[in-house]
């Protein structure tokens, strides 16, 4: 992995055990390399993913229809969210910085099942790989979105069977690493490490656990009704066989709105290291935050139908939905308030990452208020199922999601890899980002509001302007993501080695040399303070 | 807005919730954002070097949780109450039935008349019971802000109150398939006098609003031609255009004659299309079906009159 001139002091990353080369990776049960595996083939799927997303800005502007045909089309949104949902944002944050993080915030030698967590990135890529075989073989690629609406993806010719089979093995490698994390947290943390003294970015890995463990096997049963119902036609979802495609609308959204959760909880949970560190100050209301995660958590498993108040549910639902979903937005509101005032009076460096994670709020804040309208009964009959909201959870999941990915990266990335990026390249792939970025999906709100439903291969003239400027957006936040990757693919190779504590940060990672030893700790650390405890220093000793 | 019109009732209604909920979004964001910017700037390092270690405020905490509570659920029930007006179709509305099919919608009045697009009458209530023959589509009309889906095995009912004449689109919002996005239609709001000319006049009273459909590409060329309004009540021009226009499915313009690459228990071969194929494309459209086109039309059992009719037209546009 590191071509460097010399291993010494290279921690972990030196460390190869047993076995050479890309054989050490790949057997690997030490929880720091696991997250690294994690995180570059979630980079890759990702790229993938956004160089699928761009095609399909492009066809928008294809008039005439030379690039593809109105199925490959369909095939593409899929594919992109397939991809973007089941083999990034999901495991996103969890899978690299739980990880490579988790144990080391709370004292621990590694996860409580090193070996567990090696399997479920075997089944992580084993659903990857499914998921990239569904494209090929059978019927072809799937037509039917993400989402696998029956009966209409009982229906279609292509290959949903093996799709929905993928998301499946998928959801293994999401619930054996919720169980890892939460028995590592229960049983594995430090001598003094009392439930609040650990870390926010703990709790936010803690609450998503247990919705990774109680949602998950929802949607695989779900998947599983999809693929008998495909291969036997057993009529628990096709209405001419007595079945209900409401029924599949509600099992799935038990499962993919939590999921929403899994995706966003973790990234909050970064975003409250970041402010503290930067900001030399405790973060603003410890308590409140942990129990928001929580909360979010919970309430989060009781809104799902909100994606269903135009298909025909009773106007009691439709109206206890629209209720608890204001109520979900509650704790959510609160943590924003709670980082902004993490600044006040704090002695603020802006650093990379604290810029990124600034963005985060500002973005998240426009997904979450837009996220409050469709919640809004009336409003929701206009924009659901248009641009309205491709827009409103393109900010959630990536200007709140992604770009807490990146600010999470930056600040963890001199820590993982024992070098230093260059902060003048990542802010300059900040500009054409955050501009490409809300042209994008700014701009896609507001066709969604004139009337432009998602999913079109063609549309009204009247929304063609407005197509120009997204398409535009799209190829500026590529740039910006292509620029920032190649400057921390560099830095990991040839960067200048970076200190044991960049950023004066006072939880237990910092503690450690960069990269850290395999073994964390040479000796597990006795905690006696709260993590954002800035006079008292690190929280080891 | 003159970028969105307003058409329904509902639709004024909407977008005075709309407004408000996107008031207090704005104002929301606007202070976070200075506030955090504003933080950024006066407690820079260079500015404040040494930070004060403050954990919280109890008191500060209570307030934000109450007024943000406060705040979701005044909008929740402005979402609501214009909702429970949208679910509440006035007695004297006239019932419709849609029926939405891969790829497009056809309407049925109380007394039997069917057409592609849908007549509703200007300042009368109109209930649109919606159903679906294969699988689950949306009906959407961005005009009157209004949108219900179509279910297969349910009905699901809308209503609207037109306030404007005028042609308005109907666009699918649930994926149904390979031409989802062009399984458009419209609603074509009349006068109370031009909608009765055509509903209690015989079958060959012409549709009422021809000069606002006309403003649409789909607005088919001879209203009396007799083939044409079997194609309408059978929704053939959502697919087939008569003017060369591509769609979906092969132009009529110019059929007869047209070379074609048809398929022959799969096997590609050339034919001159003839009467005879056309006929045949009609009752069974797999049997054959050409090449280069989604395989995706249902076969159509028009009757002798009806089919003559259509491939006279056919014959015709060239």
């Amino acid at each position: 992995m590191n071509s460097s001139t010399t291993s010494a002091g290279m921690g972990f990353l030196a460390d190869e055990g047993p076995r050479r080369g890309l054989m050490a990776w790949l057997t690997s049960t030490d929880h720091k390399r696991i997250g690294i595996l994690y995180l570059w083939s979630m980079l890759a799927f990702f790229m993938v993913g956004v160089g699928v997303g761009v095609l399909m800005r492009l066809v928008q502007l294809d008039t005439f229809h030379h690039l593809v045909t109105a199925r490959t089309y369909n095939a593409l949104f899929t594919v992109h969210g397939v991809i973007m949902i089941f083999l990034f944002v999901v495991p996103g944050l969890p899978a690299v910085f739980g990880n490579f993080f988790l144990p080391i915030l709370i004292g621990a030698k590694d996860v409580a099942f090193p070996r567990l967590n090696l399997a479920s990135w075997y089944f992580y890529i084993a659903g990857a790989i499914l998921a990239l075989l569904s494209l090929f073989t059978g019927g072809g690629a799937p037509d039917t979105g993400w989402t696998f609406y029956a009966p209409f993806s009982l229906q279609t010719g292509t290959n949903v069977t093996l799709a929905v089979f993928a998301a499946f093995v998928l959801g293994f490698s999401s619930m054996l690493t919720g169980i890892n994390f939460i028995t590592t947290i229960h049983r594995l943390r430090a001598p003094g490490m009392s439930w609040f003294r650990m870390p926010l970015f703990c709790w936010s890995l803690y609450s998503t656990s247990w919705i990774q463990i109680l949602a998950t096997p929802v949607l695989a049963i779900t998947l599983i009704l999809v693929m008998l119902e495909r291969l036997f036609g057993i009529g628990i979802f096709d209405p001419t066989k007595g079945g209900d495609p409401l029924l599949y609308q509600h099992l799935f959204w038990i499962y993919s709105h939590p999921a929403v959760y899994i995706m966003i909880l973790p990234a909050m949970g970064a975003i409250s290291e970041i402010m503290p560190t930067f900001s030399r100050k405790p973060i603003f209301g410890y308590t409140a935050i942990a129990f928001s995660s929580m909360s979010i958590a919970g309430v989060g498993s009781l809104v799902w139908a909100h994606h269903m108040f135009t298909s025909g549910m009773s106007e009691f639902a439709n109206m206890v939905f629209s209720l608890l979903t204001m109520i979900v937005a509650i704790p959510s509101a609160i943590k924003v308030f709670n980082w902004v005032s993490t600044l006040y009076k704090g002695s603020i460096d802006v650093q990379p990452p604290l810029f990124y994670a600034l963005t985060f709020i500002f973005l998240f804040c426009i997904g979450g208020l837009t996220g409050v309208m469709q919640g809004a009964l009336s409003i929701n009959v206009h924009v659901h199922d248009t641009y309205f909201i491709v827009g409103h959870f393109h900010y959630v999941m990536f200007g709140g999601t992604g770009f807490a990915f990146f600010a999470a990266l930056l600040y963890w990335f001199p820590k993982m890899f024992g070098r230093m990026y260059s902060k003048k390249l990542i802010i300059a792939a900040w500009f054409p980002l955050f501009v490409g970025f809300n042209m994008l999906y700014f701009g896609m709100l507001v066709l969604g509001m004139q009337g432009m439903p998602r999913r079109y291969y063609e549309h009204l003239p009247m929304f063609h302007a407005g197509h120009q400027v997204v398409t535009v957006g799209s190829w500026l936040l590529a740039l910006g993501l292509v620029i920032y990757l190649v400057a921390l693919i560099w830095a990991a190779r040839k960067g200048p080695r970076a200190e044991g504590n960049p950023w004066g940060g006072v939880t237990l990672e910092w503690t450690l040399p960069s990269p850290p030893i395999t073994e964390n700790f040479e000796e597990i650390p006795v905690i006696d303070h709260g993590p954002y405890e800035f006079r008292k220093g690190g929280q080891h000793g | 807005m003159d970028w969105m019109t307003q058409a329904s009732t509902s639709a004024q209604r909407s977008d005075l919730v709309f407004l408000a909920v996107l008031g207090i979004s704005v104002l929301v964001l606007l202070i976070i954002t200075l506030a955090m910017i504003y933080f950024v700037i006066r407690y820079s390092r260079k500015r404040h070097p040494v930070a004060d270690q403050i954990e919280g405020s109890t008191p500060l905490e209570i307030t934000w949780t109450v007024i943000t509570g406060a705040i979701f659920l005044a909008i929740f029930y402005f979402g609501w109450t214009n909702f429970d007006y949208m679910r509440s179709a006035p007695r004297d509305s006239m019932v419709v039935e849609a029926t939405g099919r891969q790829w497009s919608w056809s309407f049925k009045y109380p007394n039997g008349k069917q057409t592609g697009v849908l007549y509703a009458v200007l300042g009368k209530p109109m209930k649109v019971e919606i159903r679906s023959a294969d699988v689950i589509h949306g009906f959407f009309v961005p005009a009157f802000r209004l949108k219900m889906d179509a279910v297969p095995g349910r009905v699901n009912t809308t209503w609207f109150e037109p306030t404007k004449l005028g042609a308005f689109d109907i666009e699918c919002t649930v994926i149904c398939g390979v031409s989802h996005s062009v399984m458009l239609s419209k609603v074509v709001v009349v006068s109370e006098d031009d909608f009765k000319a055509w509903y209690f006049g015989d079958e060959s009273a012409p549709e009422p609003g021809r000069k606002a459909l006309a403003q649409g590409s789909t607005a088919p060329p001879q209203a009396m031609d007799p083939g044409i309004k079997v194609m309408q009540a059978n929704d053939c021009l959502s697919c087939h255009s008569l003017d060369g226009t591509p769609m979906v499915a092969p132009t009529f313009k110019g059929m007869l004659g047209r070379k074609e690459e048809i398929l022959i228990d799969g096997k590609p071969r050339q034919v001159v299309v003839d009467e005879a194929q056309i006929r045949k494309a009609i009752l069974d459209p797999q049997a054959q079906p050409v090449r280069g086109y989604p395989p995706s039309m249902p076969p159509y059992a028009l009757d002798a009159k009806d089919l003559d009719a259509v491939v006279a037209t056919i014959k015709a546009a060239k």
